[in-house]
């Protein structure tokens, strides 16, 4: 037989918790035994890859014949037999396990630079990374480019922070270079503490190799020969890949003294955090690299000037120093032209909530929030209608229907009453309570405030109180106005960007939505029906067929009724649960 | 030399000092809570916020560095909102019980909220809850009262380099406490105490021990050699509380002697007459003198001549109270004798430190100039 067959296996953290490692070792096994290894074994390999970003349809299987790439969705190990048997030696794909057009038009309307190689190469192998061009360009920075050379180039890209602020990263560099010490600091902040934000963690789990070259070059930049990376322990195969990509990096010697033979010196280390938000802050992260209790500290001095132990320190994101060895082997003015006039380059997002596709995505700085939603996420899911966009994470704000023509930028985000952040998005259709929603991002900011200032301690504290309220039915008038003046306070006094940024869920909801709070203080009632204390669930009598399915899962004995004869909701012992609106096949029950 | 203006008034300040630092100088009053001068800046309590013209936000100026041609405001109606809105804010979680606390009256928060005229409190909602249990024998913790200033704890760490207590938790619920949350074991310097601005952190001999009409007397403290300068409350010829100022030499720093060690001014154990010891005359029935006839004491040599059974009691001695004229005739007798047969420094002098400096220096000089020898000491060397 002459093919040469190729099996990539998602190997990302979704993919391994759908079950890829077994799926993984069954086609290895597969591949050795008997009779297929006789056949052409030399010329088939099973191997990972890092997350493709559509972990909803995981685990997801490529299989290559002489170039021609079929993608399987949701493979179990025992799947592995038919897929080989019928599709790698009779030639016949298994068409009922085939993605769907979904998943290419998910795809196709992406830009990948920080994730080109997730998903196609063996993140656990430094030659994998070698093979796709890895370490050409911080052998050349290193060898042939001086550092000032390569801050105008990262300046004249016009790349800009990922990790939310977006502060232009040659600036940063520049400041670096240009203050002398005998000792600095690189660090890689991969903390990533938004719930529901994967972008970090999918390009260090996927490409590991990416970021520590992107660390090199910044070093030889700013002429710093000590770097961090400060990952949270709670991203173990992140850890485990940096670590192995590290020591790979020292054995190859593009770590360590002497690297790529250039007399430049720069040793790497990883840091694992505990997994508190606020240490993704910059200073937070370095105090708590220091050993100390994670808090912000004053910005008397810029990171810059002072930083980790009081040296200049230049930090960046994860998804910044993936950027780096593209933009020095493709050029400066490629990054630039594929974002907007202020921002060059691209955007990794995560994409959640109620549209159909959800996952990780890349989009070019520039497209609108209309084409992420409609066009990659492919619209809402069942049909229901949009209602917001929350983006920006837990600090973020939601964006109606009438602003969806924004382009991804950090200004327009901002102009939008919302952020850029490290690039969440969650879809909220009509089922969502814009009340609701504010309460569960601030919910988190409060409880993971460091506690260190006073506005965002209490102050925090006391908005997610009238919220509290609000939901459940004590709201009273004069609610909004506090709620809004707390916001802005928050915001003009906070010590740093959590809780300057915590009041946006808020701020925005009531901007954009200030008719869904009036509801909930004035009606009682949650026009979404979410709030389960301002929600009554009945039963339609016309449609009830008394099959008795509600009145058997009812755990608070509400609901009353003989056989075949409509039955009833006592709604002074209704605990508003919810289980007999699911039990009911018949739609009989409402909920408003 | 930095050159700016705040509230229409130009003031030069060294480099690398903050707004604040130049606020000061003009003797502006701005609240704080969390800034002590002797320490690094923190930050947290947001209340010294000032406007910097064309900076859309206002700016904390304790950490914030003056530079040239800065023109800051101190007070307007916007900055006095915000203030106003932080103390309401601390004020929400805090005990309302000032009729009883200790620090009532001594209280930053409180002088503020008093300012501020914070009569009703727009916020409400949950409040910390502690168990106030701390067995430790000097400082009584609250943290309920805690506004979480982090004095404490950097003087702790900053100061004494001891670093017992740090802040734990996140949100609301945030704290300061030593590791674990166990009971306070430090060495117990009481700084801490010194620069909580509310009643979080108090000693615990002062509870109760009265709040105002005190008499304040300054002295030194008479310890040891560092001579810090302490400032006794007296209430009723009682010393109630032990403090020190921030202007003296020992900047308002003590030592845990120096705060906590006045108990044995007023111990009912302490003597008040002279006594005088007695013993049998015919010291030579007790067999222990026969083998070892004691020798004079401060014998030339060391301590060569001395023998331990001179230092212990007599099991047949006594002591006898005697009037103050007997005590000193018998002591100018004794040491007249003792000079005469065997010279001066067969006699030494040990002095205490429960003495006040004034008495401790009487005393050396006696040694030295009445009776000649400079065999004294006192138990903190000086
Ligand atoms: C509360 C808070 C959390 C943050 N979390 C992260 C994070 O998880 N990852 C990150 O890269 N930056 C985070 N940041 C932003 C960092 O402070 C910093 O601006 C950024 O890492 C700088 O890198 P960049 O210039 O490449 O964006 C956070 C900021 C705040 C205020
Ligand atoms: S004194 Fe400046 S923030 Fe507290």
């Amino acid at each position: 037989m002459d093919k040469d067959i190729l099996i990539k296996v998602c190997t990302g953290t979704g993919g391994v918790a759908s079950g890829s490692k077994e799926v993984l070792e069954t086609f290895k096994g597969t591949i050795s035994s008997a009779g297929i290894a006789a056949s052409f074994s030399e010329r088939c390999s099973a191997q990972r890859v890092g997350c493709r970003g559509f972990c909803a349809q995981d685990v997801l299987v490529d299989v290559i014949i002489n170039g021609e790439k079929t993608t399987y969705k949701h493979v179990k190990p025992d799947m592995v037999g038919k897929i080989f048997t019928e599709h790698i030696l009779n030639g016949t794909p298994v068409a009922e396990w085939i993605v769907d057009k979904d998943y290419h038009t998910f795809h196709q309307k992406q830009t990948k630079v920080v994730l080109s190689h997730c998903g196609e190469i063996d993140p656990e192998d430094i030659h994998a990374y070698r093979a796709v061009d890895g370490y050409k360009a911080a052998k050349m920075a290193l060898t042939s480019m001086s550092s000032q050379e390569i801050v105008n180039i990262v300046k004249n890209s016009n790349l800009r922070g990922r990790g939310g602020a977006g502060f232009p990263t040659g600036l940063k560099w520049e400041l670096g270079l240009r203050i002398a010490s005998d000792i600095k600091y690189v660090i890689c902040n991969g903390d990533e503490g938004d719930p529901g934000a994967f972008m970090d963690r999918s390009v260090m789990e996927g490409d590991p190799h990416a970021v520590i070259e992107g660390m090199i070059i910044c070093a030889k930049a700013t002429e710093s020969h000590h770097g961090y990376i400060y990952v949270r322990a709670e991203y173990p195969l992140a850890v485990k890949r940096l670590q192995m990509a590290i020591e790979q990096c020292y054995e190859a010697g593009f770590l360590g003294k002497n690297t790529f033979g250039s007399g430049f010196d720069f040793d790497l280390k990883i840091f694992q955090g505990a997994g508190a938000f606020v240490c993704g802050e910059a200073t937070a992260l370095m105090r708590s690299i220091e050993g100390k209790r994670g808090m912000p500290t004053p910005k008397l001095w810029r990171s810059a000037e002072k930083g980790l132990w009081d040296r200049p320190t230049v930090l960046n994101n994860v998804e910044t120093f993936a950027n780096i060895p593209r933009i020095i082997l493709r050029g400066a003015d490629w990054f630039m032209r594929l974002g907007t006039e202020r921002s060059g380059g691209t955007k990794v997002i995560s994409l959640s909530g109620k549209v159909k596709n959800t996952g990780l995505i890349e989009v070019p700085l520039g497209v609108t929030l209309r084409e992420i939603v409609y066009e990659i996420g492919g619209g809402i899911e069942g049909g229901k209608s949009f209602k917001a966009l929350q983006t920006g994470g837990p600090s973020g704000g939601c964006i109606p229907e009438e602003l969806l023509d924004t382009e991804v930028d950090y200004e327009s985000l901002a102009l939008a009453g919302s952020i850029m952040g490290s690039g969440g998005m969650v879809v909220l259709d009509e089922t969502s309570c814009m009340v609701n929603t504010a309460k569960f991002f601030l919910e988190f900011t409060q409880s993971e405030s460091c506690g260190k200032c006073t506005p965002c301690r209490i102050g925090t504290k006391r908005m997610l109180e009238i919220l509290e309220r609000i939901t459940t039915g004590r709201g009273k008038e004069g609610d909004l106005e506090l709620l809004e003046e707390l916001g802005h306070y928050i915001r003009a006094t906070s010590l740093c960007g959590l809780g300057m940024t915590a009041p946006n869920p808020v701020l925005s909801t009531l901007r954009y939505f200030r008719d869904e709070y009036e509801q909930h203080i004035r009606n009682k009632k949650c026009p979404a029906a979410v709030c389960r204390d301002l929600i009554t669930y009945s039963i339609l009598e016309a449609v009830c067929t008394g099959c008795g399915a509600c009145k058997r899962v009812c755990p608070a004995d509400a609901i009353r009724g003989v056989r075949k004869k409509p039955h009833r909701i006592n709604t002074e012992l209704c605990v508003k649960c919810g289980t007999c609106f699911d039990a009911c096949k018949f739609k009989a029950i409402t909920k408003v | 030399m930095v050159t700016l203006k705040i509230d229409g008034q130009k003031v030069t300040v060294r480099k690398l000092s903050t707004i604040l630092d130049a606020v000061r100088k003009l003797d502006i009053p701005i609240p704080t809570l969390c800034h002590h001068p002797e320490l690094s800046p923190f930050g947290g309590c947001r209340l010294c916020l000032v406007e910097i013209n064309g900076s859309p936000k206002p700016v904390a100026s304790c950490t914030t560095f003056a530079r040239n041609g800065m023109d800051v405001t101190t007070t307007s109606p916007r900055l006095e909102k915000l203030r106003k809105t932080t103390l309401e804010l601390i004020l929400s979680d805090h005990p309302k019980d000032c009729m009883v606390c200790e620090r009532a009256g001594d209280c930053k928060l409180q002088e503020l909220a008093y300012f501020y005229g914070i009569r009703e409190n727009r916020f409400g909602g949950e409040q910390r809850v502690y168990e106030k249990k701390d067995n430790n024998p000097f400082i009584a913790r609250d943290m309920e009262k805690c506004i979480l200033c982090g004095q404490c704890v950097r003087i702790c760490d900053e100061i004494q380099g001891v670093g017992a207590i740090d802040f734990a938790y996140r949100g609301l619920r945030t704290k300061i406490c030593p590791p674990f949350e166990n009971d306070l074991n430090c060495e117990f310097c009481g700084q801490c105490v010194a620069v909580c601005p509310t009643g979080a952190l108090t000693g615990k001999m002062w509870d109760q021990k009265g709040r105002q009409n005190f008499k304040e007397v300054d002295t030194v403290c008479p310890y040891c050699g560092c001579g810090c300068n302490i400032t006794l409350h007296i209430w009723r010829n009682e010393v109630r509380r032990v403090s020190s100022k921030e202007e003296t030499l020992n900047e308002g720093w003590l030592c845990a002697k120096g705060r906590f060690g006045y108990g044995f001014i007023h111990s009912p154990d302490r003597l008040k007459k002279p006594l005088i010891r007695t013993a049998p005359k015919d010291i030579s029935a007790f067999p222990i003198h026969q083998t070892n006839p004691p020798l004079p004491p401060f014998t030339k040599g060391g301590r060569g001549g001395i023998h331990p059974s001179s230092f212990s009691l007599h099991p047949l001695s006594s002591f006898k109270e005697v009037s103050w004229d007997e005590a000193f005739d018998y002591i100018a007798n004794r040491l007249k004798q003792i000079k005469e047969n065997y010279g001066p420094d067969a006699i030494g002098g040990l002095s205490s430190a429960r003495c006040t400096s004034e008495e401790n220096y009487l005393f050396q000089k006696f040694f030295r100039a009445v009776i000649g020898t400079n065999n004294i000491d006192h138990c903190a060397r000086y």
